[in-house]
């Protein structure tokens, strides 16, 4: 394929429906990449013109001014005046207005025109305001602004190929009327503007909005009157009483979905990955090569693709809620609640969402616009107590919390868990709180926003939507998890071969051949034991133990927090393997190692290892410390650098450690040791 | 126009001023200026809120705050102190 000849660049404001002539005009050949040096996505497509030309197309950010007042609308601003090194320009701007209110959706784009690029206006919605009783004189439009002007509906395609026949006419001026006579010349120094007066106005917002206001006055007949059925679906969305109860019941539904509905498919994608491997260890022979695709490699892979029922699921409902316009309300509910803490009224679904898993949570603060609230939400989401931490908290809990309840419903174990929970959302709390008076002081973003007119979602931008955030998932965070994955598998088996697996795996392969089953079983279990004890995730524990010792953590322990940076439920495996039960003795493994963890001995000491002490102690750990390679792989993704993955690691770490170190010297000082 | 060209613009202000925050949902006003600074006052001109300008205030959130507001036949939500910063005459 041809590179794309020109570079077209799509600009509006927020709710102009750019997007969805964006994805009307490029479908499935689009891709969101970042601009290099900011959080701002780039939003990039091909499209084929009817003259056969290809043309990359250019979602840029919304904006609702020229004057820019955040990096997505400085991004704008650059393309426009081809200030970007990695973007030089735009040859053709296409201007989006929503037709519906053009008295203030002309504003941006005499702001656009201004700039003296090859433009087109396009109405947006034209279906949605004639539905209203708005007619708009185009040629009246065309004629006083000078440049193309078309009516389009980017919803049911309506003006498309007339737009596409527009943007493929041969462009001699800035401001041609679209009938240029095939010059291949561009001049690149300012055109002549058709209306300076006009223009010059644009820095002035009283003055510009008069000359909007001339303009409508001349061009749309019938202005448009208040939309009555918005009126009245607003009356119940943001009631005092039902608003915020339709909120919670949207928002549980979210959750419910995310938490409990993602689970089958993930089943499945599970059980898929362990019959690959399975069929892998099968058809090679056992060595180096099958232990690194089996135990790595497709094991990463898997670990990378069950994230993607969640994500599927958390961006359809978050394409849903944004496309229809519910989002701005679900903001304006919660603006006064979340701001209480400090933050957006749109933290609360990310926040949300990462009590099932902080992956979707992170990848749905692109919500937020202000780049500090978006950071803090990014950053106090791994403190939500995510699903991977409850096989944990179920292992250590039934382990070492006695069953005791009080007035029959109330048991220590549930409120156990529920205080891990909540000590999950104290600390997000507090680190937000302290984020934002420290790294993340600025002044309080203005709030202001477009609560913007409902409309239908259309399954072309939902589907993209759920497409473009895979795909980035895949490509941006899946490799770092799939690198991270291989690197840890590495860690836990080599360097293999020592004396005492060597005599282990024999003794199974003799008691094997002897037809002792059960002995086998009980001799490889122990084999796999100490294969891993000697492995340099066992030397990489022993050396930090002196580390996590006033934690109350032995080395044992500490093999099993480095694994479980692949992801926290490995804690659970790990152990298992580190104390001879990998296949569970017959039983599972969880079970038998709930059994037996109580009376686990230290090697030197021979006093138990585990108490209910330390059971709390690594509960507390757990809640705090962000032992998750794909959360550092999302937030390196969303945050388009290395620096925030690293502070958050080192930040989260430090506050788990502290936590251990005050509950396991403090519950000993209390005697309870 | 800056945010102090808008404010010397209506210089004096006329005897039944108050700020948009105090304005009853349903009412409408007219905005005479907005303090604070240029980059907020800009803002809000850009929305479309330049003096002259009508607003009705529509409602309240259901916590109190944000307020909701018609301007230029679009619907905006805008903090409480935010509104405070907008002065208006009622209408």
């Amino acid at each position: 394929m041809s590179k794309p000849s020109e570079r077209v660049a799509l600009v509006g404001s927020p709710n102009s429906g750019k997007s969805s002539l964006f994805n009307r005009l490029t479908g499935l050949r689009q891709k969101v990449a970042n601009y290099p040096g900011v959080t701002v996505e780039k939003t990039v497509g091909d499209c084929i013109l009817p003259s056969g030309k290809r043309i990359e197309l250019l979602d840029l950010p919304g904006t609702y001014s020229m004057a820019p007042r955040s990096p997505d609308e400085q991004i704008v601003r650059d393309v426009l005046e081809g200030r970007r090194e990695s973007t030089d320009g735009a040859d053709l701007v296409v201007a989006v207005v929503d037709a519906t209110n053009l008295e203030r959706q002309l504003y941006l784009a005499l702001q656009i025109l201004s700039t003296g690029r090859p433009a087109i206006l396009v109405l947006n919605l034209i279906d949605a305001a004639e539905a209203e009783g708005i007619v708009i004189d185009v040629p009246a439009l065309t004629r006083k602004l000078g440049v193309p002007v078309l009516a389009v509906s980017a919803k049911t395609g309506r003006g498309m190929d007339r737009l596409r026949e527009a943007m493929d006419a041969p462009r001699g001026n800035g401001h041609a009327n679209g009938n240029g006579n095939g010059a291949a010349e561009r001049p690149t120094d300012a055109p002549a503007l058709p209306l300076p007066a006009l223009l010059a106005g644009l820095n002035d917002p009283a003055r510009g909005y008069k000359d909007v206001e001339a303009i409508v006055r001349e061009v749309v007949r019938r202005r448009p009157k208040p939309d009555q059925l918005r009126i009245r679906i607003d009356h119940v969305l943001t009631h005092r009483v039902l608003g915020p109860t339709i909120f919670l019941l949207l928002m549980a539904t979210v959750f419910q979905s995310i938490y409990a509905w993602a689970t089958p498919a993930m089943d499945v994608i599970d059980a898929g990955f362990t019959a690959l491997a399975g069929g892998v260890r099968a058809a090679l022979p056992p060595g180096p090569l099958q232990s690194l695709l089996a135990d790595g490699v497709i094991a990463g892979a898997g670990t990378v693709a069950a994230f993607l029922p969640q994500l599927v699921i958390l961006f359809f409902f978050l394409a849903l809620l944004e496309d229809s316009g519910y989002m701005a309300r679900a903001a304006f509910i919660m603006d006064r609640v979340m701001g209480a803490v400090g933050l957006p009224g749109r933290a609360f679904l990310p926040l949300l969402s990462s009590f099932a898993c902080a992956i979707p949570g992170i990848m749905a603060t692109r919500t937020i616009e202000n780049r500090n609230d978006r950071l803090t939400t990014i950053l106090i989401a791994p403190f939500m107590s995510c699903s991977a931490r409850l096989p944990v908290y179920a292992l250590l809990i039934g382990a070492f919390i006695p069953d005791r309840h009080w007035l029959g419903f109330i048991g220590l174990r549930g409120l156990t868990l529920l205080a891990l929970y909540l000590f999950g959302i104290v600390a997000a709390l507090a680190v937000a709180w302290v984020l934002k008076r420290t790294v993340l002081r600025g002044r309080r973003p203005l709030y202001v926003m477009e609560l913007p007119p409902y409309r239908i979602p259309t399954w072309r931008s939902v589907l993209l939507t759920i497409r473009n955030r895979c795909l980035l998932f895949l490509k941006r965070a899946g490799t770092v998890i799939l690198a991270v994955s291989i690197l840890l598998w590495f860690l836990a088996t080599y360097p293999a071969g020592h004396p005492e697996t060597r005599a282990l795996e024999a003794r199974a392969k003799t008691a094997a051949a002897a037809g002792h089953v059960a002995e086998a079983a009980q001799l490889e279990d122990a084999a796999a034991g100490a294969a891993l004890r000697h492995s340099f995730a066992g030397m990489l524990g022993q050396a930090i133990e002196p580390a996590i010792r006033p934690l109350g953590f032995d080395w044992k322990i500490g093999i099993g927090l480095i694994s479980s940076f692949a992801a926290r439920e490995v804690m659970v495996s790990t152990m298992a393997t580190i104390y001879n039960l990998e296949s569970g003795g017959g039983n599972d493994a969880e079970a038998s190692l709930r059994g037996i963890l109580p009376g686990v001995t230290d090697d030197r000491t021979g006093l138990p290892v585990y108490t209910p002490l330390v059971a709390i102690s690594l509960m507390v750990f757990f809640a705090l410390a962000c032992q998750c390679m794909s959360t550092v792989a999302i937030v390196r993704r969303e945050t388009n650098s290395w620096r925030w993955p690293i502070f958050m690691l080192v930040l989260m770490n430090a506050m788990a450690w502290g936590a251990s170190f005050a509950v396991f010297q403090g519950g000993r000082l209390l005697g309870w040791g | 126009m800056s945010a102090e060209a808008a404010t010397a613009a209506i210089a004096g202000d006329p005897p039944k001023t108050q700020t948009l925050a105090s304005v009853a949902s349903g009412a409408r006003a007219r905005v005479l200026r907005i303090d604070g600074d240029e980059h907020f006052a800009r803002r809000l001109m850009d929305l479309g809120m330049t003096p002259g300008t009508e607003i009705s205030l529509v409602r309240r959130a259901p916590f109190g705050d944000p307020i909701e507001l018609i301007v230029r036949g679009s619907h905006f939500s805008i903090r409480r102190s935010e509104a405070a910063r907008i002065h208006v005459e009622t209408l």
